[in-house]
């Protein structure tokens, strides 16, 4: 075999090698999985359980009773009827063209993960505001939860979990908790100097400055990133039709390897309603939250 | 200038001393510690500080006396080191070196709950920008201090109630600050500071951001509370005039170092060097010093109207339209008849000082 010549072709490492590498990192993954997937699983029934409880709820009460619950909420979130009036119709739609039960199962899904995320990204956004050598470390692991191609996510988690609910939601969860860490770091950076000297200058403790001054004040940019990141969990749940996530995907991924146009797009709009809905609900609770910007007379 | 030359009791009663700083230094830089024997043994000063070894002088070698129940003025101009100083009172700064003692009990040494516990019961603070919390209402900022100290939400807000009617906010409770005047706003930060029942009130510049007449509305505010109230208030400022209407005692800083502490009168008519000399030739001393400043002991022989110790040497004169040559007697609140003053002190109070009879006739002619 003549040598290749390194100055046209690149030196790359030979076939051999390469697949010797990548079967070295999977199996040294396998051999994890082996030792610690039953265990981890174990961890996740909780929230298996959760998830199936709240599932059930929603598929198993009359339709017009879960109606009558969201418009609750959205009135209770904004105490105007524009959006009430926008989700009810939103809701018979979908109704009345087939996909109630994929809705209700995707609502449970984002519901579920959103909580997660929320629960998760919250502290840990606190955290990276109040060190900027953890922030330094953290951001760029951030940047590449952001960037990766989502459907990456999946190979890892299904060779740890099986298919399923639980490697789902642990997809779409590191997908979507990006923007709330980093908003939350950032809501709270923002908050002025000098309000938080006079809390100070009064003797509270970090912990009534933190829920008293802090996050009240970075609310703004936490509801902010708690938005974006119910965003990208609705995009995420369609791609985790592929690991067996029951919901609106699932009709979605039929409709690509079949053709069937119109399916796709209905419930693609589907999606698109539920991301309206929840971007709604969200904003003007936060907005609520913060009646004292709008007091400028 | 009374010496700390002794420990205080815990409770001082009026006019003992109740903050005392001693040798109290601040550098800003890398190291701190490292250029501090620069400064205090060697005398290296604040240019060439910052210049040959890239550390600022904050404070210079502070020593000051704050008497229990006055409204203790320190004075200066931007980068005088003023907000510093009082920003070391409740360690929202922490000395390079240097001692601070309040009630006998060393501030600098406080750290963590006890610190906290300091903030809350010992010392309160108004901010220049007033620093209210944007996300509650006036009434919730007022209570804020007593919430912080551990008052349960009812009682907090009962005994905030009665600081807003104080400071003239009542029917604005439930506001938000943004909705109020910059005016307003002091008042909530008043009144914020003033409901925990410190006994030590620190107001860092804390009318200097408000137009001048609601400046004047504010000082009135706060010397009719401090009339009742007695607290000991440490008022930094850079207006002159503001320092001599509402200081018992003025500190002038300039570049981190005291360069006068004294009385009012002290400082307008015995100015310590050309620095002051300069700031106080321009004020109307008339409106500035007060009677109880060219009081004499004598009561005998004093007739006619009397005079409150209070009032103004303008206000004074008025009194002398009739019968220039008398005297009238003085008079103090709580203590009667204590003095009296005649036209001849008053004058000489009101002339500039270093300035002779004959200069100040050719100005007036020449201007």
């Amino acid at each position: 075999m003549a040598e290749p010549n390194w100055l046209i072709d690149f030196p790359a490492m030979d076939d051999e090698s390469l697949r010797a590498f990548n079967r070295a990192i999977d199996e040294a993954y396998r051999a994890f999985t082996r030792t610690y997937g039953a265990a981890i699983e174990d961890a996740f029934t909780p929230l298996l359980r959760l998830m199936v409880w709240f599932e059930q709820l929603l598929l198993g009460a009359p339709w017009w009773l879960v109606i009558l619950a969201v418009a609750a909420l959205a009135y209770g979130a904004s105490r105007g009827w524009r959006l009430v009036a926008l989700v009810v119709a939103s809701f018979l739609l979908i109704g009345y063209l087939g996909m109630w039960e994929d809705t209700m199962r995707t609502m449970a899904m984002i519901s579920v993960c959103t909580l997660i995320a929320v629960v998760v990204g919250i502290p840990i956004g606190i955290l990276l505001s109040r060190s900027d050598r953890l922030k330094a470390a953290v951001v760029p692991v951030l940047d590449v939860m952001q960037t990766m191609p989502s459907f990456v996510y999946l190979i890892p988690v299904v060779m740890l979990l099986g298919l399923g609910k639980v490697p789902g939601l642990m997809a779409v969860v590191v997908y979507a908790i990006p923007p709330v860490i980093r908003l939350t770091d950032l809501g709270i950076r923002l908050v002025d100097k000098e309000v938080l000297e006079a809390t100070d200058a009064f003797g509270a403790s970090p912990w009534q400055r933190l829920w008293g001054v802090q996050v009240p004040l970075a609310l703004p940019n936490i509801m902010a990133g708690v938005n974006q990141t119910i965003m990208m969990a609705l995009a995420m749940v369609v791609v985790a039709s592929m690991i067996g996530v029951k919901g609106l995907g699932q009709p979605v991924l039929r409709a690509v390897t079949n053709q069937y146009f119109a399916m796709g797009v209905l419930n693609g709009l589907a999606v698109v309603m539920l991301a309206i809905i929840f971007d709604r609900v969200t904003q003007s609770y936060g907005r609520r939250l913060q009646r004292y910007r709008d007091e400028t007379r | 200038m009374r010496r700390a030359d002794r420990t205080p009791p815990a409770d001082a009663a009026a006019g003992e001393d109740k903050i005392i700083i001693r040798d109290l230094y601040k550098i800003f830089g890398p190291n701190p510690a490292g250029v501090l024997p620069l400064v205090r043994e060697q005398g290296v000063g604040k240019t060439e500080l910052l210049e040959r070894h890239g550390h600022v002088l904050g404070l210079d070698d502070i020593s000051m006396t704050v008497r229990a129940g006055d409204v203790h003025v320190v004075m200066g101009l931007s980068g005088s080191g003023k907000s510093t100083l009082i920003r070391h009172l409740n360690r929202l700064i922490d000395p390079t070196a240097g001692s601070i003692l309040i009630d006998g009990a060393e501030v600098t040494a406080l750290s963590g709950a006890a610190l906290r516990h300091f903030r809350r019961h010992r010392a309160s603070m108004v901010f220049q920008r007033f620093a209210l919390h944007p996300h509650r209402t006036v009434l919730g900022n007022v209570a804020y201090g007593l919430r912080v100290q551990g008052l349960g939400r009812r009682a907090a807000e009962d005994r905030a109630r009665v600081w807003i009617e104080r400071v003239g906010l009542t029917g604005f409770e439930q506001r938000y600050p943004a909705a109020l005047s910059g005016g307003m706003q002091q008042r909530v930060g008043l009144a914020r500071a003033l409901a925990t029942d410190c006994d030590i009130l620190l107001m860092d510049e804390a009318f200097s951001a408000l137009d001048p007449l609601i400046r004047t509305d504010m000082q009135d505010v706060l010397l009719t509370l401090q009339g009742e109230l007695k607290k000991t208030i440490v008022f930094i400022t850079h207006d002159l005039d503001e320092a001599l209407r509402i200081g018992d005692r003025i500190a002038i800083l300039r570049d981190g170092a005291v360069v006068q502490e004294g009385t009012t009168p002290e400082i307008v008519m015995r100015p310590a060097d050309a620095y002051i000399a300069d700031f106080v030739k321009d004020i109307n001393r008339a409106r500035v010093l007060r009677v109880k400043a060219v009081t004499s002991a004598e009561i005998k022989g004093a007739r006619g109207a009397v005079l409150s110790a209070q009032a103004t040497l303008e206000e004074a004169l008025t009194f002398f339209h009739e019968d220039p040559s008398g005297r009238r007697p003085v008079h103090v609140a709580e203590r009667g008849v204590v003095g009296s003053v005649g036209l001849p002190e008053i004058l000489r109070a009101i002339e500039r000082p270093n300035v002779g009879p004959s200069d100040a006739r050719a100005s007036v002619l020449t201007s």
